[in-house]
């Protein structure tokens, strides 16, 4: 099979808000360019906005020593966007369901859970310090190869 | 583009025209001040138009939850008005739909609340 690699960018950010910005606007961009239509745009910004997020926010907390990593790769298959952060690090598995009757009415906690809904993977790395989270959107097959 | 808002009131409830992204920092942090300002006033019947809002994330959302359970606690109703697909589409997915009392007329909805 031939490269299948068509363009990939990454960038070491600071921990801001413009960070979390600039972020989400790469993979608008990068997401409208592999030709998914204007909804799953849409859902993978928003997706890629709340990896962001926890990264500045949740894993930095916005500590200037402290950068996000973020790569943005699309092949024939597939978008695919890590986003690192340098933080404590996030165990998936402790975050409490924001479904639950006990927690739909928090504040917070649905950033991981919308990432899921509009992603069609999303893995977790721990990286010692940090968590490197890997969101992959899949291209449909018309889609593939432009 | 950052989140703006204008109160009205009509008969005894106070409107507030929403418009822009409720998000993480700006957006999130006007929509808090202004239902409390709201609060502050005695005014408890608050109906959030959201008609002209193009985009809220998981904080806007947690606000809107916050917001909701502000003013119950303070005895009075938030309701919501003129949601964008987007906007309906996100309160299904994370099952607040039907937490929330979602109106698509205004005149209905203001002659919904409690008075």
């Amino acid at each position: 099979m031939a490269d299948s690699t068509t363009s990939r960018v990454s960038f070491t950010l600071d921990s801001s808000l413009e960070t979390v910005n600039k972020i989400e606007q790469t993979a608008e961009l990068c997401a409208v360019r592999a030709g998914f239509d204007e909804d799953t745009v849409s859902n993978i910004s928003m997706a890629i906005r709340e990896a962001a997020v926890n990264a500045v926010l949740h894993g930095n907390a916005y500590d200037v020593n402290k950068s996000v990593k973020a790569s943005f790769e699309t092949t024939a298959e597939a978008l695919t966007i890590r986003i690192a952060d340098q933080g404590p690090g996030l165990d998936p598995d402790t975050i409490p369901d924001p479904l639950a009757p006990e927690n739909i009415l928090r504040g917070s906690g649905r950033g991981i859970f919308l990432i899921r809904a509009f992603m069609d993977e999303v893995h977790f790395r721990q990286l010692h310090p940090g968590t490197e989270l890997t969101l992959i959107k899949h291209r449909p097959p018309a889609q593939s190869g432009t | 583009m950052s989140m703006k808002v204008s109160t009205r009131q009509v008969d005894g409830i106070t409107i507030l025209d929403m418009s822009g992204r409720i998000t993480l920092g700006e957006g999130s942090v006007t929509l808090r001040d202004a239902v409390r300002d709201v609060l502050a006033k005695g005014t408890k019947h608050i109906l959030l138009n959201l008609g002209d809002i193009t985009y809220i994330d998981s904080s806007g959302i947690g606000e809107l939850v916050s917001a909701f359970t502000t003013v119950k606690n303070s005895g009075g109703e938030l309701k919501l008005l003129n949601l964008t697909k987007k906007v309906h589409d996100l309160l299904q997915i994370t099952k607040l739909y039907t937490v929330f009392d979602v109106k698509d007329d205004e005149a209905s909805a203001i002659a919904s609340f409690t008075k």
